[in-house]
């Protein structure tokens, strides 16, 4: 489906993620953020940066993975992304959410 | 006399050890190489713990599967030179090879999480994924009484993700037989966002665990564990108590995939997701549950991967192209309780579709509903697995890429 965040037409899956990280820039970021109740600050960008770079390299993602990055430890992780940090910060970075079994 | 090595002879590894006796020219020596004498049927662990299956049901020696083409080699191994092509054993032999195959699974680790392990360990705590913890899981809740059972996966990936809602379901059916379901409580905590993640699934399944009257904790990422007060606590502070947990620990690759610098921060190895060719080097291929793919960890996934890694190891040492051709096909079946079961079938892209399996537009196998037959079907796997799985015989009608036919795809479609 399509929805207009920030001004420009997205497209989104039926949970609200982007199929296409192409269309993805900091103001429909930041929109989306505030959808999931977040202002995004200097210390969240890097974390959307790196979960998108591990993205295109088609590397699975865990919070785990996140917490040894880095770039955050998982407390911090959970402190700028708090409820479902992978969960919500994948919508904000325009990657597909998290996989799992059923 | 050219070399190829395989390390690990669980599922994978003595499916390839069979496959490649069949293939490999015979200027080819094949060795294989595991730690274990005795080789585990990992899905009946699931029924140890209900007394349905004991112990010497599960197990069999390695050496019977093992083709006599193959040298079996018992030892622990210690590292792999990718540089060099070697590989160091324990007993401090080396193994040369021009191709290797890295078929050593996942294991649970529950020293990853503060406290897990400890005087409580296999007392009010335990696992199912090992043989050793799933017996002593059989005599704990022989003799419990009742109180709130708490079924808790610690962090994903895991192998055979849907295994523990099957226990859970399991668990409600046992109580209930033994007549003392009203004095447990049980619940289901889980670091996903719920039993069921997927739409369609939760959609199809959703209500099984109403029914069955199981509490879903969902997005609880455990960061630690009080034995003594009986509390798990998340990253958020969430608190869970429970009189008996029965935990999916963290699962990792094995120790020496780190120790040759080949692993992620789980020890899973990156491979190519269509050609199974680990990311480190070209002579490298990785199958089943200890490569980094976005596939289940499940033993079906293994034998869909064998047919294609197969194909390319073929290629590989004739100089061609290697097929990209793996999709990450599952297809598990998932017990509910009460003699029923249902069947999933799933890839890299499709949800898991409902329809049926394996024959299209046929059956006998309803994918996505519960019913007796896919419980029969579950059981049988345990014979297809010793006799066919491992010895890497065709499977009728089940191929290694999904199926579309017969499936209802529309409503997968997200
Ligand atoms: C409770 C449970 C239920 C399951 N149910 C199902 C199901 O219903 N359907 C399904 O398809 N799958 C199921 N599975 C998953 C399935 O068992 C695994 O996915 C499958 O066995 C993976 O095969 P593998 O060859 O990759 O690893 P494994 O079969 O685990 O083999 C790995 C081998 O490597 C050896 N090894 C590891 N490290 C070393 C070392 N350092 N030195 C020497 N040897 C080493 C180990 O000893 C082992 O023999 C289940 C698993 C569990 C735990």
């Amino acid at each position: 489906m399509e929805a207009t965040i920030a001004g420009q037409i997205i497209d989104l899956n039926n949970e609200g993620y982007l199929t296409d990280l192409n269309q993805w820039n900091k103001e429909v970021a930041a929109q989306i953020a505030q959808e999931e109740g977040i202002e995004l600050t200097d210390g969240h960008w890097p974390v959307l940066e790196y979960l998108q770079e591990q993205y295109r390299n088609e590397v699975p993602l865990s919070i785990r993975k996140v917490g040894k990055s880095g770039v955050v430890d998982i407390k911090q992780f959970y402190a700028l992304f708090p409820g479902g940090p992978l969960k919500k910060a994948s919508r904000i970075a325009g990657i597909p959410k998290p996989a799992s079994c059923i | 006399m050219k070399d190829l090595v395989i390390l690990g002879a669980g599922t994978a590894g003595t499916m390839m050890s069979n496959h490649l006796a069949k293939r490999l020219p015979n200027d080819w020596r094949i060795r294989i190489v595991d730690q274990r004498k005795i080789h585990h049927y990992q899905p009946g662990y699931l029924f140890i713990p209900f007394g349905t299956y004991k112990e010497e049901d599960i197990i069999k020696p390695i050496q019977q599967f093992i083709p006599e083409r193959a040298e079996y080699i018992q030892q622990s191994i210690l590292k792999v030179d990718a540089e060099h092509n070697r590989v160091y054993l324990e007993d401090s032999r080396v193994l040369d090879y021009d191709v290797l195959i890295i078929a050593t699974g996942t294991d649970i680790a529950p020293e990853e999480i503060d406290g897990m392990m400890g005087d409580h360990w296999h007392k009010s705590v335990f696992d199912f994924y090992t043989l050793d913890g799933a017996v002593k899981l059989h005599k704990k809740l022989e003799n419990w009484k009742g109180g709130h059972l708490a079924v808790h996966i610690t962090e994903m990936p895991i192998k055979c993700p849907v295994a523990p809602l099957e226990f859970t379901f399991l668990a409600d059916a046992y109580f209930e037989q033994r007549g003392i379901r009203d004095k447990v409580k049980i619940s289901f905590v889980t670091p996903m966002d719920g039993a069921f993640t997927k739409p369609v699934a939760s959609a199809h399944l959703g209500h099984l665990l109403e029914e069955k009257g199981i509490e879903v904790v969902p997005n609880f990422n455990i960061m630690s564990l009080d034995g003594e007060r009986k509390v798990i606590t998340d990253y958020e502070g969430k608190e869970v108590s429970y009189d008996l947990l029965v935990t999916i620990p963290t699962n990792k690759g094995a120790d020496y995939v780190e120790r040759s610098g080949l692993g992620d921060e789980l020890n899973f190895i990156p491979t190519h997701k269509g050609t199974l060719q680990s990311k480190a080097k070209e002579n490298i291929f990785v199958i089943g549950d200890a490569t980094n793919l976005p596939a289940s960890k499940a033993g079906s996934v293994a034998h869909f991967e064998g047919e294609i890694l197969l194909e390319n190891i073929m290629r590989y040492i004739n100089g061609k192209e290697l097929l990209d051709e793996f999709d990450g096909h599952a297809n598990c079946f998932v017990e509910t309780g009460h003699g029923k079961a249902l069947l999933i079938d799933f890839n890299y892209t499709h949800q898991p579709v409902s329809g049926t399996f394996p024959i299209p537009g046929v059956g006998p196998l309803n994918l996505l509903k519960e019913s007796r037959m896919n419980h029969m079907g579950k059981m049988a796997f345990k014979w297809i697995y010793w006799n066919m799985l491992i010895t890497g015989k065709h499977i009728p009608f089940v191929s290694s890429k999904m199926n579309e036919a017969g499936k209802n795809f529309e409503e997968a479609n997200v």
